[in-house]
């Protein structure tokens, strides 16, 4: 497969806690894939190995776009998360913020597409307000933004609705899509809207 | 464009949004101006009219500096930690530009915290130097060593539960071969010491500054992704 994200034989311990054990999938090219669980089946933390942020047990992620295999470092480009505990800077405005993470990824850009890329979230006409004044659901929105900002070829989701008012659920409809078109889309829910969006669903715990 | 130059772009962008939200809520900096400037002016009440001796002096000045920058340093990582920026930053960066910028950012602070505190320091005890380019020098070499070791240091605190008092106590035997050579060369510049003597020290803390920035890129990676 050209782009492909593979799950092989990946378990998670804390000490001496199981998680989740010899999971392996393989997650094709424009598809969705839906992790099911109840709380503390290891979801997010099947997300964060996936992103490279928690180290698994045992078992391996391969991340394969236009058929090689991404080293860690070549991750970062393809991967945009989303997800709870993940938060912007408080102190900086989104502009600021989405600014800030474009010189850390090396892109170039421009305020027109800051303005472009908060229109698309629905935060027109406050991205120069700081983050610490928005509402939980406009943070969720940036996050988005900034999951959103270097075109990742994969989208992690965690909980890709919470917080999110009707007009943001559809935000996270239209992101789902126009994602599946171009890439994966790899989620954990238990919302049951948001699991038929899944091509494949796998359930942990 | 080759790595090096790439994790200095990327870590002066660090940099710069450090300092950015730095200049609008000043808590490093604060936490670091208030516990010098107390120190000092305690030290300088308690000796009085009395102009101390060099070896006293030499030592009281890093001895600011040292719990001045364990006061403020930690709060570098601890304050992503505590955020959940960085997942953010982590999903971003790849680690060896954070350690540049968050050095950097230490380097800036500790540098205008030693600007204010050294000047204050020279009037309110009453010292006059001997070899003034010496004893800039001695200070910049010694401030550069203290963030550059303090910064891997915070980044290990941050990860931990006491945080902020632990940097003290990790710093401490990392920062002791530091201390003792910077209060060596400072106690020479000021008193009037062997050109000789005092280039020797130096090439020491320019040699530690070399090692903690060349360690803490090699080891940071594994710090950053624990």
């Amino acid at each position: 497969m050209l782009n492909q994200v593979a799950v092989k034989n990946l378990s998670k311990f804390y000490q001496q806690r199981k998680l989740f054990t010899d999971v392996s999938l393989t997650v094709p090219d424009q598809s969705v894939l839906v992790v099911l669980g109840p709380n503390g089946a290891g979801k997010t933390t099947f997300l964060r190995i996936l992103c490279g942020l928690t180290p698994a047990t045992a078992g391996k992620v391969e991340i394969t776009i236009n058929g090689q295999i991404l080293t860690p470092e070549e991750r970062r480009a393809q991967l945009g998360l989303v997800t709870p505990e993940l938060e912007l800077y408080g102190e900086l405005t989104a502009v600021e913020n989405l600014e800030f993470f474009a010189r850390v990824r090396e892109l170039p850009f421009s305020r027109q597409q800051a303005r472009e890329l908060l229109e698309f979230v629905g935060l027109k006409g406050r991205g120069h307000d700081f983050v610490h004044t928005y509402s939980s659901g406009m943070k969720q929105r940036l996050k988005y933004a900034y999951a959103l900002l270097h075109q990742p070829h994969i989208l992690i989701l965690d909980e890709p609705t919470t917080n999110l008012d009707e007009a943001g659920v559809a935000l996270v409809d239209s992101v789902i899509r126009r994602q599946r078109e171009r890439g994966i889309v790899i989620m954990a829910t238990n919302e049951p809207e948001e699991v038929a969006y899944g091509d494949q669903t796998f359930t942990l715990g | 464009m080759i790595k090096p130059l790439r994790w200095v772009k990327q870590g002066l962008a660090i940099w710069r949004k450090d300092l950015q939200i730095e200049f609008r809520t000043r808590y490093t900096y604060s936490a670091l101006v208030m516990f010098a400037v107390t120190t000092l002016v305690t030290v300088s009440f308690a000796i009085g009219g009395f102009t101390a001796d060099v070896e006293i002096t030499a030592a009281l000045l890093w001895i600011i500096l040292f719990f001045s920058a364990m006061a403020g340093l930690a709060r570098t990582f601890v304050a992503e930690e505590e955020t959940g920026t960085v997942t953010a930053l982590k999903m971003a960066a790849q680690p060896e530009p954070v350690y540049l910028g968050k050095y950097l950012f230490n380097v800036t602070i500790l540098c205008s915290l030693a600007l204010l505190v050294v000047p204050l320091f020279i009037m309110l005890l009453n010292i006059s130097i001997v070899l003034p380019l010496a004893f800039c020098a001695v200070v910049l070499l010694g401030t550069l060593g203290l963030a550059g070791a303090s910064t891997i240091l915070a980044a290990i605190v941050s990860k931990a539960g006491a945080k902020n008092s632990l940097l003290t106590v990790l710093a401490f035997p990392v920062l002791l071969p530091l201390l003792i050579t910077a209060i060596s060369a400072t106690r020479a510049a000021l008193g009037g010491g062997l050109a000789a003597e005092v280039r020797s020290h130096l090439l020491t803390l320019f040699f530690y500054n070399g090692v903690a920035v060349v360690a803490s890129l090699l080891l940071f990676e594994y710090v950053w992704n624990e």
